[in-house]
């Protein structure tokens, strides 16, 4: 066993992390909560010259060739740092899938773009019933033509509203298990019969309510097989939860940096709030949980980068994250008092993030059954 | 023991729950407005509110009747206080803090004058108070604050910042704490003044708090300079007047009534929403983790009862009322948190969207927790006080 990252990988880290420092201050972030598109095109492109949306892109997509692992950091320092904008939508939800069921034919019109960050992806699963299973799955698309006609609403999807393409999980077919019968499709986001709109959420994270009307697709946007299309979905919703577990992990790790500083500095009763024991408690614990956090999501994702079958482990990994960072974020905000309660602080910034991504590719009650489902419940 | 309310407390609380019933404007209802939301609409809403109760003689009901109350005994301002908040009526926090802080401490501690001023003024919802005790240095250590107030002439002159003072934008009046003098122990030297908000060097600014709305602020006082007769009790004695004050907001019976609606929502709203073909109301999960707050909520009012019969036979709560407004706080947490699980991602939703379940109450109402268990005390400075007032530990070490 070798539980260290490789030299290069700590070098990713720290340039990683200088630039987002640099390139990505709170104030940004803060600004493009308000912002109607929610991300810095600027800040985008130089993070496409960097490589960075490309890099788990095999070269021959003019991607970096990097692993899984390497994306991995690249998660944390962002989620460190709550870089807002379509990166996650555009890498994991968009080009994973693209790489792992588009044809030869797509992946060479799409990867190398999205590896210049000439595009913005997004994927169109939960529906009204807010699920992430295949039986959520009621969006239709049927047959006519050349081509197919999806109708129905999606919500909770990332960043639709500055998407070029939409990848839309429907249903072609009433199968002998909900599984059976789902179809991916490249939706063109300007295609007529697609309405948008951003939802109000808790973290102005920017997910969309996408309702589809007649609207026509081509056949040769088809991503992957007919009816076959749940495993790819499968598979995806296992990268992401465990990408958003980086991100957390990564958010975590910034809550609790926050909190050490701000305990070390803050002065009460004539000393260091940091000496009184109860916050010393407080943070030992929440130290226990990013360093525990941080062992579970190493592992699960380098089981999933390695192609293994990593399904248990990425639901321990993301049922146990979820917890961790509400609660590292949520003794944050208390260690800090009154100006944790503010917008014009950072702590809660991480507070709110927490929460929307312990909901995000399943909160704890269902990974907990996933789990359950594992040890042969 | 009787643990019931007697004939007169129910027919209050009839009578209470009929006005509000009829009462409550329609549009208030519809903005839906939890703690800590505040727009020039809300506070115009509440102002008129706050003046209709004045006149029936309700925003007060406890007080005495030459100061604009009805002089009803303690367990009938808890009916009251439970209903209004059940009910959702249009009370901004700075009514609590005007009504169930200052002004008793100026019915204990100020001049006839004094009370003749202001007391009448804000049983009739004519006046608020802000309340100016944080500082930027003094938060829980509120007797380390350092704003200054020096004797010149007939008048004090003020100087200092305090921070996180609550409608401050709103307030008539701040009430605010000053150092009047610096050589004496920190304790011996704070005094309590009434400083009209609109004075000379009196300048709010506004922060921003974590539910995106201006409800607190930060307030300078530069030579702002204010007569005598705004001394409120007597000098450098102000830290153990306010040390009663603090213990008028306590009693808390607002958290479990606040509660309970909040529960009897998510209640209803699990029994119409169906999930894996299944209404939610029949997922074991979901029982238990309302079934729990259920439980939690009665203990709580239990704990509230408890504390204002002990007010009501006279006697000051102080562990008691830690515990109370601790038990409170985190009830609220409890909720709200276990609200957003039921919820699932459609609790991430804000009033604005059609799919926001209760309007996005409950995640407003869980940001909102936030604060509940920092202001007016944290839940630390509260464990505190139960362990060493109440249970007679040892202090920590220079505490
Ligand atoms: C929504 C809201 C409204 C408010 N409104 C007003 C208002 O109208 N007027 C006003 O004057 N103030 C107001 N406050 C301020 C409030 O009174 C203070 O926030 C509170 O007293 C705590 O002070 P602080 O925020 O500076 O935290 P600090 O005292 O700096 O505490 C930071 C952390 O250290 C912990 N800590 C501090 N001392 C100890 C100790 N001895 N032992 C263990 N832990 C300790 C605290 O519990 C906390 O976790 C408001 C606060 C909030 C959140």
């Amino acid at each position: 066993m070798n539980l260290d990252f490789s030299e290069e990988q700590e070098m990713l880290r720290t340039t990683t992390r200088d630039f987002l420092t640099k390139e990505c201050p709170k104030t940004l972030v803060r600004e493009l909560e308000e912002d109607e598109k929610g991300y810095s095109p600027d800040l985008w492109k130089e993070m496409a010259e960097l490589g960075w949306m490309g890099l788990v892109l095999p070269e021959e997509y003019d991607g970096m060739g990097m692993g899984f692992m390497d994306l991995i950091i690249l998660l944390e320092e962002m989620g460190r740092n709550i870089l807002p904008g379509p990166f996650f939508c555009t890498v994991i939800l968009g080009s994973l899938p693209i790489l792992e069921a588009g044809s030869e034919e797509q992946k060479k019109e799409l990867l190398p773009k999205i590896s210049a960050g000439e595009l913005i992806l997004t994927l169109a699963l939960t529906e009204p019933s807010a699920r992430y299973d295949a039986t959520g799955v009621a969006t239709r698309a049927v047959a006519q033509d050349d081509g197919f006609v999806i109708n129905g609403t999606k919500l909770f999807v990332e960043n639709a509203h500055i998407a070029d393409y939409i990848i839309c999980v429907t249903r072609t077919k009433e199968g002998a298990s909900p599984e059976d019968g789902i179809t991916l499709f490249l939706v063109d986001a300007k295609s007529p019969g697609i309405r948008c709109e951003v939802m109000p959420t808790m973290g102005a994270d920017k997910l969309c309510e996408v309702v589809f009307a007649d609207v026509k697709v081509p056949k040769k946007n088809m991503l992957g097989e007919l009816d076959k299309g749940w495993p790819v979905v499968q598979r995806n919703m296992e990268q992401a939860a465990i990408a958003k577990c980086a991100e957390m992990i990564g958010g975590a790790q910034a809550a609790l940096d926050m909190t050490l500083a701000y305990a070390k500095e803050r002065v009460q009763y004539g000393r260091p709030i940091g000496s009184f024991q109860v916050i010393q408690h407080y943070c030992a614990n929440m130290w226990i949980s990013v360093e525990t956090g941080k062992n579970i999501l190493y592992q699960a994702a380098w089981k999933v980068g390695e192609g293994l079958p990593a399904t248990k482990e990425v639901a321990v990994a993301k049922g146990y994250i979820n917890e961790a960072y509400k609660f590292v974020s949520e003794r944050g905000v208390q260690c800090h008092g009154a100006i944790g309660t503010t917008r014009d602080h950072d702590i809660g910034l991480y507070y709110r993030r927490a929460k929307a991504a312990e909901l995000a590719f399943g909160d704890t009650d269902f990974q907990r059954e996933l789990v359950a489902q594992q040890i042969g419940l | 023991m009787h643990f019931q309310f007697t004939p007169n407390e129910e027919a209050f609380r009839k009578e209470v729950r009929y006005y509000l019933e009829r009462e409550i404007p329609k549009r208030w209802r519809e903005l839906g407005f939890g703690l800590w939301e505040e727009t020039d609409e809300s506070w115009a809403i509440t102002r008129d509110w706050n003046r209709k109760l004045g006149e029936k003689g309700w925003l007060a009901v406890a007080w005495p009747k030459e100061y604009g109350g009805q002089e009803r005994p303690v367990m009938e301002q808890v009916v009251f206080n439970e209903e209004m908040t059940y009910q959702g009526a249009p009370t901004g926090v700075e009514t609590m803090m005007t009504i169930g802080w200052v002004c008793p401490t100026i019915m204990i501690y100020g001049t006839e004058e004094q009370k003749q001023e202001y007391l009448r003024k804000a049983a009739k919802g004519e006046i608020v108070f802000c309340i100016g005790y944080s500082e930027p240095g003094a938060g829980s250590d509120l007797a380390s604050l350092t704003t200054r107030a020096v004797a010149d002439g007939d008048d004090y002159v003020i100087n200092g910042q305090k921070i996180f003072t609550t409608m401050a934008h709103r307030a008539d009046y701040c009430w605010l704490a000053a150092r009047t003098d610096p050589d004496a122990p920190k304790h011996q030297g704070i005094s309590m003044f009434i400083v009209p908000m609109n004075t000379p060097g009196v300048t709010v600014r506004p922060l921003t708090n974590i539910l995106g709305f201006h409800s607190f602020n930060e307030v300078f006082f530069d030579d702002v300079r204010i007569p005598k007769e705004n001394l409120v009790g007597e000098k450098n004695r102000g830290w153990y007047q306010l040390a009663i004050a603090l213990n008028f907001e306590r009693s808390g019976v607002a958290a479990p009534a606040g509660a309970k609606r909040m529960l009897e929502e998510l209640v209803e709203y699990v029994k119409e929403t169906r999930r894996n073909g299944e209404v939610l109301a029949k997922d074991p999960l979901v029982r238990h983790k309302l079934a729990d707050l259920a439980v939690e909520i009665e203990v709580c009012r239990m704990l509230c009862y408890r504390i204002a019969g002990m007010q009501s036979k006279g006697l000051i709560p102080i562990h008691e009322a830690s515990m109370g407004m601790l038990f409170g706080s985190e009830l609220m947490r409890h909720l709200t948190t276990a609200g957003m699980q039921i919820l699932g991602l459609h609790g991430l939703l804000n009033r604005g969207s059609k799919w926001a379940p209760l309007s996005g109450a409950i995640m407003r109402g869980h940001l909102a927790s936030l604060s509940l268990g920092v202001g007016g005390g944290t839940s630390e400075i509260q464990r505190n006080i139960i362990a060493t007032r109440g249970l007679g530990l040892p202090r920590e070490p220079r505490v």
